[in-house]
């Protein structure tokens, strides 16, 4: 101790980094980690592993020898983005379609931009957005997952299948009821519990809302993203059930099926591409909430929690400029 | 009550998931504060339950002849005079400036150029110190006097002449802050005992040891505004200072005890002022404005001394801690004392020392000189070691907006800082820069541990100086 150090106040500092936020949010993942290898067992496994560890790899190549960087990897943020892609994916995917969505997602989605918080839409649903687009047939296409907590009865012996948005969206294409058609559906139970049709992350529900609990408790996301998301949702699909309930499926149904919670839990609540003032993230996630709804019942595609998410992302910076927080002082005095 | 929070703080520290929610019902109960924003660093109060000790003369002193925020003071003093303890070395002509007194009796050994803490050469008056002899007028006994004889107008003259200055950090000139515009009403007298800066204990123990003393003081201050009530905002970590406050706040009418949740900033002065008040300072104005005066624990203590004593503002409380400082202590220093005796007097620096920290740990000065000396306002010699005091590197911003959860201004430093390293003061000043109060929340909370309020400060000033430069044409 010979020199002592001088800088400006404050001297002390928080024991937060990123590190440790990459890592909650990456235990926060686990549940519904350990829920999709139940359901969809090694082939799962070995997708969520390649995904992982493409993202990883992409990452350090592009930083070491295209960026000249030091490669930052251990930050956890690449290991999040494989995680968060293979949760949106189909378990029985070809493994290089898996490896090429991990380039694009890391590379398109992140590295162009400059790295981490730097990039203007969640990584992950860039590559997944990227591949639905470039390889539609494979991208559909459902296996079945294992029947472990109920008999099923309502779904068919075939090993592959829709999910049952897909399914609603056929039906209805080919003149059915939603009445007629919510009996050849998985139970509310059923979809709880995962036991339908869809990617690896999007199917169990329960673990989900586990995980966002987590996160919620270790202050990592706010209440404001998911409930704004899942509410306007809520409300969107019930105005529009109870307008025409043979044409529109419930709203609850709306909510348990297809990658909303899994989206409105983890991607939209991403910190680098969602708003930072609080009414900011409730505009964007009620913007969610409405895309979501609007293009499941008006698009071609039976899902459309990725395109609004990434729609939303795209808004931000304009979120962020129009909504600030309440500054103090800003109330006049009072007399 | 108190003490149920307090429990429940103490337990919830252990566990972190249920302390959100514990928060939560405290907020419910009495337990005061403000808002928006706010961090909850490490207390580390390890001089809490030290008593006051009084440091020993040293054998050489320096006074710097300006210790206060405001114009220079002229020196009234020359080579070769002799002086007593309590006698004028230099005075505060201009109207934001303040007067000192000699804390020793001896002879002036010469008038030069010292560095003072950050280095930087100031005025100074060396003293060479023979024996304790004090001024005539002072009253040195123990015994305490509580019937208050003077005037407001006389009360604000007293304060002014014995040069009594904001002890919270700033040093703005006491009786300054006691003269309201025209036009102006002061409706609130409101005594900052927070001491929401971690580590510093002096103001606790000043409460606890002198409670009488600060209790007088604090309603001289309120008597000059001819105000009922004083309000005092203690942190309910202090549980036992509060007791004895309100134990003794019985013999004295008007004194208004508020416990406040033990919450950074929380000693801030337009926060205090919401938590007491629930009024909100506007954006650029100042207390005033909303009919407010706020004045220090010890500043109360001083004016105590001044009004009652005669005694001028020669000495200063400050507090000796840090996490690798075996025996933390509470000194009540003469002003002028070099640095390096408080420190020999404990034993030397500890091996592991990073940073040596005028103030507490948030707002401090870091002291780049070593050599220098105690002045007014000196409240903290905080030893932070290089386990907490080494700056981690700092990584891409990820925008997870703790720094704007965590500011008391309603800011958004996440966006003043780029601003401020792109120099582009107009738009920083667009943002409200100027609300800034510097408290290191936003630095403190970010995971990417950027530094953040070097950038900001950086800003505020440079929009400081082109907003002056624009008033002036």
């Amino acid at each position: 101790m010979a020199l002592l150090q001088v800088s400006g106040s404050p001297h002390v500092h928080t024991e937060e980094s990123v590190k440790k936020i990459m890592w909650t949010v990456i235990i926060a993942l686990v549940p519904t980690m350990i829920f999709s290898f139940l359901f969809f067992g090694l082939q799962a496994i070995v997708l969520t592993l390649v995904a992982v560890v493409s993202c990883v790899f992409f990452e350090w190549i592009i930083q070491k020898y295209l960026l000249k960087i030091t490669p930052t990897i251990t930050d956890g943020s690449a290991i999040i983005t494989g995680i968060l892609l293979a949760f949106n994916l189909p378990s029985n995917l070809p493994w290089w379609i898996v490896i090429i969505g991990a380039l694009v997602a890391i590379g398109l989605g992140k590295m162009v931009y400059g790295g981490l918080g730097n990039n203007l839409f969640n990584p992950a649903l860039v590559g997944r957005v990227f591949l639905l687009i470039s390889f539609p047939q494979q991208m559909t296409t459902w296996p079945k997952p294992h029947h472990w907590f109920t008999q099923a009865t309502t779904l068919s012996d075939a090993t592959t299948g829709a999910t049952p948005l897909g399914i609603i969206k056929s039906g209805l294409a080919q003149g059915h009821d939603v009445s007629q058609l919510m009996e050849t559906l998985p139970s509310y139970a059923q979809m709880l519990l995962g036991e339908r049709g869809g990617s690896l992350g999007e199917v169990a529900a329960l673990a989900i809302i586990a995980g966002g609990i987590f996160m919620l408790i270790r202050k990592v996301i706010s209440w404001h993203i998911p409930v704004a998301f899942i509410g306007t949702a809520f409300i969107f699909a019930a105005m529009m059930h109870w307008i025409n309930p043979g044409l529109y499926i419930p709203p609850s149904y709306h909510i348990l099926s297809g990658g909303l919670l899994l989206g409105a839990v983890f991607m939209a609540t991403d910190m680098v591409t969602s708003p930072m003032s609080n009414w900011g993230k409730i505009i964007f996630g009620v913007g969610c909430g409405l895309l979501t709804i609007i293009i499941r019942v008006a698009g071609s595609y039976p899902e459309g929690v990725s395109f609004a998410i990434l729609i939303m992302n795209a808004f931000v910076p304009l979120i962020n400029k129009g909504f600030k927080p309440k500054r103090f002082g800003s109330q006049k005095i009072k007399a | 009550m108190k003490y149920f929070s307090v429990l429940l703080d103490n337990l919830t520290k252990k566990c972190y998931f249920c302390k959100p929610k514990i928060l939560f019902l405290i907020n419910l109960n009495s337990v005061k504060t403000f808002r928006l924003g706010g961090i909850h660093p490490e207390n580390n109060k390890f001089a809490h339950s030290s008593q006051i000790e009084e440091f020993p003369l040293p054998t050489q002193a320096v006074l710097y002849a300006t210790q206060h925020l405001g114009a220079p003071s002229t020196v009234v003093v020359a080579k070769g005079d002799k002086v007593k303890v309590g006698q004028l070395l230099a005075k505060g002509e201009a109207f934001i400036s303040a007067n000192l007194h000699s804390p020793y009796s001896g002879t002036i050994n010469k008038i030069d150029a010292v560095a003072d803490i950050t280095g930087y050469k100031k005025t100074a008056i060396v003293i060479d110190v023979e024996g304790d002899e004090w001024e005539d007028d002072i009253d040195k006994s123990p015994e305490i006097k509580r019937e208050i004889r003077l005037s407001p107008a006389e009360i604000i003259e007293k304060i002014k002449e014995k040069g009594i200055v904001g002890l919270g950090g700033a040093c703005f000139p006491t009786h300054v802050k006691f003269m309201v515009p025209q036009g102006k009403k002061a409706e609130y007298m409101i005594i900052n005992a927070a001491e929401c800066e971690p580590y510093i204990s002096i103001d606790n123990r000043v409460m606890l040891e002198r409670t009488e003393e600060f209790l007088i003081g604090a309603c001289i201050l309120r008597d000059a505004l001819q105000l009922p009530t004083l309000h005092i905002g203690v942190e309910h970590n202090k549980a036992e200072a509060i007791e004895k406050l309100t134990q003794t706040a019985k013999n004295y009418q008007g004194v208004e005890i508020h416990t406040l949740r033990t919450k950074y900033p929380q000693g801030a002065e337009k926060q205090l002022i919401k938590a007491i008040t629930g009024r909100e300072v506007p954006s650029g104005k100042l207390p005033i404005d909303v009919g407010c005066i706020v004045n220090n624990v010890c500043t109360s203590y001083a004016v105590y001394e001044a009004v009652q004593k005669n005694k001028p503002l020669i000495s200063n409380f400050l507090s000796y801690t840090g996490k690798s400082i075996q025996t933390p202590k509470n000194y009540l220093v003469r002003l002028g004392t070099p640095i390096q005796n408080i420190i020999e007097a404990n034993g030397g620096l500890p091996e592991d020392t990073e940073k040596l920290i005028s103030g507490g740990p948030m707002m401090g000065k870091a002291i780049a000189n070593r050599d220098a000396f105690t002045s007014k306002g000196f409240s903290c010699l905080l030893i932070i070691n290089n386990k907490e005091g080494k700056r981690k590197e700092s990584i891409n911003c990820i925008r997870c907006g703790k720094c704007v959860e965590a500011c008391p201004m309603g800011l958004e430093p996440y966006l003043l800082a780029p601003l401020s390293e792109a120099a582009r003061w107009e738009d920083m000043e667009k943002e409200h820069v100027m609300d800034c109060i510097e408290c290191g929340c936003c630095q403190f909370s970010c995971p990417s541990s950027r530094p953040l309020l070097d950038h900001i400060r950086l800003g505020k000033n440079k929009t400081g100086a082109m907003i002056r430069a624009r008033n002036t044409k």
